[in-house]
């Protein structure tokens, strides 16, 4: 007899858990029925990943590349359930060493994009990178899974929470990349994402006053409205691309902080 | 022991052998500071002003070995009329000498209202048994010196005997009283840091110093503006807690009117006129006088002048 | 200078006099020949300009006109930006990096040998003192075109795994408070990275922004590698939206900047912005007190107060905040405040008649809303703009005083109990520019600095700048670096090697 399969339900990520929209919405997509998520739920959305902040970015630089080499292991562990989602197993293959690649990266940064400066009189200074607060993430469409990591993984190892507009044509490839997430040690809130209507939502991100930086990755003809709504606030704007891997993709969502001491006995 | 006369607040003397925290000084600041205020311009009638009262505050000094009653009568020749080509240069404040010569500083300033400074406790270094400088604050003492200029033993300071350094001021000013006044000498030269000079000043100020001093002149490093600042925010500190009154002297490489003018300056900004007086302020030279004089003279002249006109005492 | 009868403490008590008073010290303002009138410097010369509009440009200090400045209009700005494009694929592109440092190098040398003469024309125009101009603001500049024209040649080291290209035209809008330091910030990166330039100076500055014009000259910087359009917003925002330019560097007021950010929204140009702040300095108990007062003192009276970075909001640890205050309000009272080109004074000229009625209405707002006001006695010259250095003590974090960026000499001060009460209310601001923090205690400094937000963090110091040292901002202080490596970054495009 043929057995009867038990279906996911694609609910969105918020806070660590995976609630249904508040505004009890789904959508088709992909075959199956994702959650709609509201403006409203994108606002609980970024008040839970800015009270997330504090902890992340305090936490230790290695603990922080530890928390992305274990999202690494649950991907690798979760492989079939991202490839379908995705274009197929090489896809999977190339995010996860992606997010490797970037999780070596949290205790390496402050000493390639940091630097200590001579300046002329008897003073101490230094520069040093720090995060830039909530990232609002509209994410790629293509290549579904590949496209997501890579925007994702950059601000959050540089020490940013991220809120995510998935995709509207692939969600699935986000819902499955954060069941991984939550089994992976990333503290709840420090990666949020969201399923649903990008046109519906992000010009709420774009608008949110506290939202620090945003990545229009997946942005296409509604790009220029939503840089003038990220105006608001002065946010930091990229339009990263799907495929890209360096440490200046964690930059553009790194502050520097410059510090004087005197030198004097 | 004595108890202090005042002690600005956070001291608990005498029942610690140690200070409790005084305050700190950042060195780069206060440099910083001082250089700002060595830039002042000071011109025309202003400079004037200054020169003059840097006369008038000044104790012309010598303390050599080969000092004879000759060549300090001389100096003291040279203190109380420095121009006599010019009847408007004032006398200078006093004459510092070390003990033996204190008769023969008096024998040529007396009636002139030009005083009389003697060095003592061991000078410079301060490292005599108590009842040695003890007895040399006596005898100058009784030699008739109007002012005694103590040196504080920087070998107890340095070794943490703070309540050491601080009675000995207190003895040294119990002889002193009523018949001179004690300026303490920090030697500030010695003391390492901008945190010691801080200390040592409230040290002595608690211990009843009238004046405190930067250094002997015989060390290597002597009078700094920022050193000098360092002191006078320390007195400043001191007559805003408690209302007392301390002098400042610096001593030892100011050579030049120019920098007797930034010192003036540095009293000014910080304590204000109160202090332009050779009762609150002094400053110890010997060459400076000449500079200062040919200074004036330029400024009464519009010439610019040659050493060769002034006498060299 | 006159001398009080000796009061009758005893006989031989000295007189105490009554005032020192400096003699005035004026700087020779003849060292300076200003034209009677400007144009625009775009293609190597000084041409009139198409709009034919122009406006006067004043001394502050004097409210007496100085030159008669172009307003450059639309076919100003392009013909500006065609004449920088044309530099940048003819020549300035094409030069051997290391050819283009020595002409930064030149730059450099000529603005030391030329420094006075820029040093006065700065205060005469903007109004600030010459102490500051002439210890400050020319060293500085000068500084800037020397730390950058090392890294011309050399950018293939700054980052690593990049090839690093420059972008194009860069447009930059400068404010008014450093005139000639904003320049150099602008101008020494952007060359270094072999872009070509379009430079706005302020609408009430422009006059060493046009001596600086002879210095390239002097320098034979090929034609159309720099040029100056004059003039109000207007020239500002036609700058902003020409479609040559590859990118806009603005420092200025939050809002302008937002008003530039979403105008350049969708276009692809790169854009820096430098904004406002409202700056915390901290002051904790163990603090160095009397050098504390000083950072207290140039954190928001340097320069009149026109200073983004300025420490214009006072958080003294509650302990020892009537020390702090009582010594505050003296130091105040030694301030010079008068001739900005007298070498003695310490706080100059308002810089225009609009700031100084901006200032006046927060300071105000400040008294009606019930914050106690200070000022130490000074007498204010009759004609120009001035504003006596103010301090407002039992401030509240709601005021508007302590929300609002003032731009002027006014302080208010803030008390704390607790660093963490500290770190909350300094960070309690949509701007992060800069802060302070005085304490002796190393672990509180690392403490203190990591957790401000602010791109420059002075500790035990204040208001120092450096062309080595990043400085920027976070949140609404804007975003992009001037100064240091990170200061390249902005003017080139980093491909993948």
């Amino acid at each position: 007899m043929r057995r009867v399969q038990v279906r996911k339900t694609h609910k969105l990520f918020i806070g660590g858990a995976f609630p249904r929209s508040e505004s009890g919405r789904t959508l088709v997509v992909e075959g199956a029925n994702v959650a709609r998520a509201s403006r409203k739920d994108l606002r609980d959305a970024v008040r839970i990943a800015r009270q997330a902040g504090a902890g992340w970015s305090g936490a230790t630089a290695y603990n922080r590349g530890q928390v992305l080499y274990r999202l690494a292991e649950m991907m690798e562990a979760r492989r079939g359930a991202l490839a379908a989602a995705c274009r197929g197993k090489d896809e999977v293959d190339r995010a996860i060493d992606r997010v490797v690649w970037y999780a070596g990266w949290a205790d390496k940064l402050a000493q390639v994009i940091g630097s200590a400066n001579a300046v002329a009189g008897p003073y101490f200074n230094f520069t040093v990178p720090e995060p830039t607060g909530v990232v609002g993430i509209v994410a790629p469409a293509e290549p579904a899974l590949l496209g997501l990591v890579s925007r994702l993984a950059p601000p959050l190892v540089g020490g940013n929470t991220v809120v995510v507009i998935a995709s509207d044509a692939h969600p699935i490839a986000a819902v499955e990349l954060a069941e991984c997430v939550a089994t992976a040690d990333v503290p709840p809130g420090v990666v949020n994402i969201l399923t649903g209507l990008r046109g519906e939502l992000a010009p709420w991100l774009a608008g949110h006053m506290d939202v620090a930086g945003l990545d229009l990755a997946g942005a296409d003809g509604d790009a220029a409205e939503l840089e003038r709504l990220g105006a608001e606030n002065v946010k930091r704007i990229v339009r990263g691309k799907a495929d890209e891997q360096s440490p200046y993709e964690i930059a553009a969502f790194l502050e520097l902080k410059t510090v004087w001491h005197p030198v004097g006995f | 022991m004595a108890t202090a006369p005042a002690l600005p607040g956070g001291f608990e003397l005498p029942l610690e052998p140690r200070l409790p925290r005084l305050g700190s000084v950042d060195a780069v600041g206060l440099e910083e500071r001082a250089l700002a205020l060595s830039r002042r311009s000071i011109k025309k009638g202003a400079k004037v002003f200054a020169l003059d009262l840097a006369i008038r505050a000044m104790d012309l000094t010598t303390l050599e070995g080969a000092d004879t009653p000759g060549k300090v009568g001389a100096l003291a020749t040279k203190g109380v009329r420095p121009d006599p080509s010019d009847p408007g240069v004032p006398s200078v404040a006093a004459i510092c000498v070390y003990p033996n010569l204190v008769p023969a500083a008096l024998a040529r300033t007396r009636g002139t209202g030009v005083k009389v400074a003697s060095v003592a406790t061991a000078f410079p270094s301060g490292q005599a048994p108590l009842e040695v400088k003890l007895e040399e604050v006596r005898a100058v003492v009784a030699m008739g010196a109007h002012e005694v200029d103590m040196v504080i033993d920087r070998g107890a300071f340095l070794s943490g005997r703070y309540a050491q350094v601080y009675d000995e001021v207190v003895r040294a000013r119990e002889v002193c009283a009523g018949k001179a006044h004690l300026k303490v000498i920090l030697e500030t030269g010695e003391l390492g840091t901008y945190d010691n000079v801080r200390r040592a000043a409230l040290l002595a100020i608690a211990g009843g110093a009238d004046f405190i001093k930067t250094s002997t002149g015989k060390a290597a490093t002597n009078a700094t503006l920022p050193v000098a600042l360092c002191m006078l925010e320390t007195i400043r500190d001191v007559y805003e807690d408690t209302g007392r009154v301390v002098g400042m002297k610096v001593a030892g490489g100011i050579r030049q009117a120019k920098q007797a003018v930034q010192y003036l300056v540095q009293v000014h900004e910080t304590l204000g006129v109160a202090w332009l007086t050779p009762d609150r302020y002094r400053i110890g030279a010997s060459s400076l006088l000449n500079d200062i004089l040919m200074q004036l003279r330029k400024e009464r002249t519009g010439r610019y002048q040659n050493p060769d006109y002034f006498t060299v005492d | 200078m006159t001398e009080t009868k000796t009061p009758a403490r005893g006989a031989d008590r000295a007189p105490i006099p009554a005032s020192w008073d400096y003699a005035p010290a004026p700087e020779a303002r003849d060292i300076v020949k200003i034209a009677d009138r400007y144009g625009l410097f775009i293609g190597g010369k000084l041409v009139e300009p198409l709009s034919r509009q122009r406006y006067t440009t004043l001394d502050p200090s004097r409210e007496e006109p100085l030159a008669e400045i172009a307003q450059a209009g639309k076919a100003d700005v392009a013909k500006a930006v065609r004449a920088a494009r044309d530099a940048y694929t003819k020549t300035w592109s094409k030069l051997r990096p290391s050819e283009r440092a020595k002409y930064l190098f030149r730059i450099a040398r000529i603005l030391q040998e030329r420094s006075r003469e820029l040093a006065v024309l700065e205060s005469l125009n903007g109004g600030k003192p010459i102490r500051e101009s002439r210890d400050v603001d020319l060293p500085l500049a000068a500084a800037h075109f020397f730390y950058y024209a090392g890294w011309a040649d050399k950018l293939e080291y700054a980052f690593p795994g990049r090839t690093p290209r420059p972008i194009g035209v860069a447009g930059q809008i400068i404010p008014w408070n450093f005139p000639l330091l904003m320049l150099a910030w602008k101008i020494a990166p952007a060359l270094a990275a072999g872009n070509t330039v379009v430079l706005k100076p302020a609408e009430t500055t422009p006059l060493t922004a046009l001596v600086f014009c002879d210095v390239v000259r002097q320098a034979e910087l090929p034609p159309g590698v720099v040029n100056v359009v004059t003039g109000d917003g207007r020239t500002g925002a036609e700058l902003v939206a020409s479609d040559g330019v590859d990118k806009i560097a603005f420092t200025g007021s939050t809002e302008v900047g937002k008003a530039i950010q979403r105008a350049v929204a969708g276009s692809g140009k790169r854009l820096t912005l430098e904004l406002g702040g409202k700056a915390a300095n901290i002051v904790f108990d163990d603090a160095p007190l009397d050098q504390a007062v000083e950072g207290i003192v140039n954190g928001i009276y340097f320069n009149q107060g026109h200073v983004c970075c300025a420490g214009s909001r006072l958080f003294v640890q509650e302990s020892i905040a009537d020390a702090v205050i009582t010594k505050l309000k003296r130091r105040m009272s030694t301030l010079r405040v008068g001739d900005p080109l007298d070498k003695n004074t310490d706080v100059g000229a308002i810089n225009s008649k609009t700031q100084l009625d901006k200032i006046r209405a927060l300071v105000e707002s400040g008294v009606a809303e019930g914050a106690e006001i200070y000022q130490p006695p000074c007498r204010l010259p009759e004609r120009g703009y001035w504003f006596a250095p103010t301090v407002f003590t039992n401030v509240a974090q709601s005021y508007r005083i302590a929300q609002e960026e003032i731009f002027g000499p006014v302080l208010s001060v803030l008390t704390f109990r607790t660093p963490e009460e500290a770190v909350e209310k300094a960070n309690n601001t949509p701007y992060g520019l800069s802060a302070g923090v005085w304490t002796e205690k190393g672990s509180r400094i690392l403490a203190m600095a990591a957790r401000l937000r602010a791109g420059v963090v002075w500790a035990n110091t204040y208001n120092r700048f450096d062309p080595a040292s990043p400085f920027g901002g976070y949140k609404e202080s804007g975003f992009g670096r001037e100064g240091g490596l990170h200061g390249l970054e902005p003017y080139l495009r980093l491909e993948p090697r």
